[in-house]
């Protein structure tokens, strides 16, 4: 049975119980993630990382949320009160309520009812988590526009930008999914993936996706929204007690959740890792649960692992990646899957698949040569000669020592 | 005076007779050296790590930390301070704050004619520098390996006399008491004075 039947008989109770056992498994996640990273990135650094509050310093989170909710709740008089305070609501309700429609295991007994950990599973449910991400956005615009300040304002401008030209690649990243999978809803997609992961078959497709997740939640190295060194806090600069909780809370469930997600649209879902099939049955089903989350872990530790290693983009850089690297990259490899499929679907000889896919190899070098080219013809043209300008500027010191990179020749221009 | 120097020559240097020091910048590693970044973090994690556990793990300090101030005894027990205020006017952060008063036969701190009577550091302000202690004519003020200062409020971090004056060891008397018989402060000075003299002992 696929997980739409199993949980179509779901009487009402027994969803509201598993929204229960989801939010809390939510909420847990993220005191253990926040804990988790501390660690982690303490490790790369090689420090300890908290260990005080607890064994191994595991309820660490749970005292700074103690902390937080203790401390003054600070609206300062030029914001928007009502906005301010909604602001990080709609950033917590959103990236909890993606969650609804990520099937967290296969066929399982609860409280003597065959049906699967998942809440809700609708035909668009990819869609679904997609738009709800977008809605969460505004909760940063609104935290930023509403505090009526400059950091969190620039913060905030910039989180549009970038969330709105990640989407954007993300979006079409998983287009190749639907394509393969032929359904927008999570568990058939899950279901697709029996024999393959798409991470491998559409290895483009995931790597696309990883990269504009990472963009998608703010995280370093594109964190650019909250860049301390630049704004501060960014868009939460001026919020306190608990409504920073809420901000800080959103975002490592928003990490978790485009984990999960990518967890179920690449990495085969609750399903084992292949070859280890038989470990599905064991303790009645609930151990797909144990896959589920040791991947959804891997996609955070390599969340962490980036935080850890690479330093932070520049906001040029950034968007000029998002636009002109990663959507048409996409793009194209929307139109090479997308023939792909039809040539496999109409039954066309092998021939020609090969053909067709050695032509886009081909097109490809083409393409990288022509860059190639370009980028040395123009590293190797010198400076235009400047002339004096009119007006007066202070006088050169007789040494200069200068870091001449464009040229690579001895002061000559 | 004035005519002996000479007026800025005005010469216009143009760039290109500039000498350039040349700095090799390769551009951007290729993919595969820019993965060796993750390497390294990857490979940290299991490096044994510097932390400290301060409070269980207390490491010594350097042999000469600036910790906490000493006021010095000599060794028969009289203070070494003269009040003499040099401390005070040495600190760049105003944290030592001293009254001296005159010594008298009947009683008598400290060799000489005056000793501090009054004698506070704040270490709120104070940045241990140590200014204070180059500037003490009589060695009086010195510093401990002692770091662990923190408190829960403002007045129990300036310190006073009683805080910061050495304990008497073997041999010393606590003051007030007479100098060691037919001695001047120069004997105390010059460290003649290696235990104290029955006649001292006056209060005990
Ligand atoms: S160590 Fe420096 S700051 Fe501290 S009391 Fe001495 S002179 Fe002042
Ligand atoms: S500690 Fe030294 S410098 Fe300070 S008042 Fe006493 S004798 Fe003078």
């Amino acid at each position: 049975m696929t997980n739409a039947q199993l949980i179509a008989g779901d009487p009402g109770w027994l969803i509201a119980v598993k929204a229960l056992l989801v939010f809390a498994l939510c909420v847990l996640l993220t005191l253990m993630s926040v804990w988790g990273e501390r660690r982690l990135v303490a490790r790369m650094q090689q420090r300890l990382g908290p260990n005080r509050v607890g064994p191994f310093g595991l309820i660490q989170s749970l005292a700074d949320g103690v902390k937080l909710a203790l401390k003054e709740d600070l609206i300062p008089a030029a914001a928007d009160k009502v906005v301010f305070i909604i602001a990080p609501i709609i950033s917590v309700t959103t990236c909890f309520m993606s969650f609804a429609v990520i099937p967290f295991s296969g066929e399982v007994t609860l409280f003597g009812k065959v049906t699967a950990m998942q809440l809700t599973d609708i035909p668009v449910g990819v869609l679904y988590v997609l738009s709800i991400a977008s809605i969460g956005v505004y909760g940063i615009v609104l935290a930023g526009w509403s505090s009526g300040s400059t950091y969190p304002l620039l913060g905030g401008l910039r989180s549009s930008a970038q969330v709105i030209s990640y989407e954007i690649a993300m979006g079409l990243s998983l287009v190749a999914v639907f394509i393969y999978a032929g359904s927008m809803s999570t568990s058939e997609i899950v279901e697709a993936q029996q024999q393959w992961w798409y991470a491998v078959v559409l290895f483009p497709s995931f790597v696309i996706y990883a990269i504009s997740m990472v963009g998608e939640t703010n995280r370093a190295p594109f964190d650019l929204a909250e860049a301390e060194g630049e704004l501060v806090g960014g868009f939460h600069t001026e919020y306190s007690s608990l409504k920073f909780a809420l901000f800080f809370l959103a975002e490592y469930v928003n990490i978790i959740a485009v984990s999960a997600l990518a967890t179920t649209l690449f990495l085969g879902g609750y399903h084992a890792p292949p070859g280890l099939g038989f470990t599905e049955a064991w303790l009645g089903g609930w151990f797909t649960m144990v896959w589920f989350f040791a991947k959804v872990i891997l996609f955070f530790f390599v969340f962490v692992w980036l935080r850890g290693t690479l330093p932070r983009m520049r906001y040029d850089q950034f968007m000029q990646f998002g636009w002109k690297v990663l959507i048409p990259v996409s793009l194209a490899w929307i139109m090479i899957v997308a023939t792909l499929r039809v040539l496999s679907l109409n039954g066309a000889p092998r021939a020609a698949t090969i053909a067709f896919a050695s032509a886009v190899v081909l097109l490809v070098m083409l393409v990288n040569f022509g860059f190639e080219n370009a980028k040395n013809k123009k590293k190797n043209t010198p400076f235009a000669e400047v002339s004096e300008p009119e007006f007066a500027v202070p006088q050169l010191p007789i040494k200069v020592s200068t870091i001449n990179v464009s040229t690579g020749k001895k002061g000559d221009q | 005076m004035s005519d002996h120097i000479e007026p800025m020559k005005k010469k216009e240097i143009s760039v290109n007779e500039v000498e350039f020091a040349q700095i090799e910048q390769n551009g951007p590693k290729n993919l595969f050296s820019q993965m060796q970044g993750f390497w390294v973090t990857f490979a940290t994690m299991f490096k044994k790590v510097n932390t400290v556990s301060y409070p269980e793990v207390k490491e010594p300090t350097a042999e000469r930390f600036h910790g906490r101030h000493q006021l010095n005894r000599y060794d028969d027990g009289l203070e070494k301070c003269i009040g003499c205020e040099l401390c005070a006017w040495a600190c760049p952060a105003d944290a030592i704050y001293v009254e001296g008063a005159a010594n008298s036969d009947e009683h008598r701190m400290s060799p000489g004619e005056r000793y501090g009577r009054v004698y506070q550091i704040n270490y709120l302000r104070c940045i241990f520098c140590g200014l204070c202690i180059e500037a003490c004519p009589t060695r009086a003020l010195t510093m401990t390996n002692e770091y662990e200062l923190a408190d829960e409020t403002r007045a129990k971090l300036i310190f006073e006399k009683d805080d910061l004056l050495a304990p008497l060891r073997a041999g010393m008397l606590m003051p007030p008491h007479p100098m060691y018989p037919n001695t001047t402060d120069t004997n105390y000075y010059k460290n003649e004075i290696k235990s104290s003299h029955p006649s001292q002992e006056v209060n005990n």
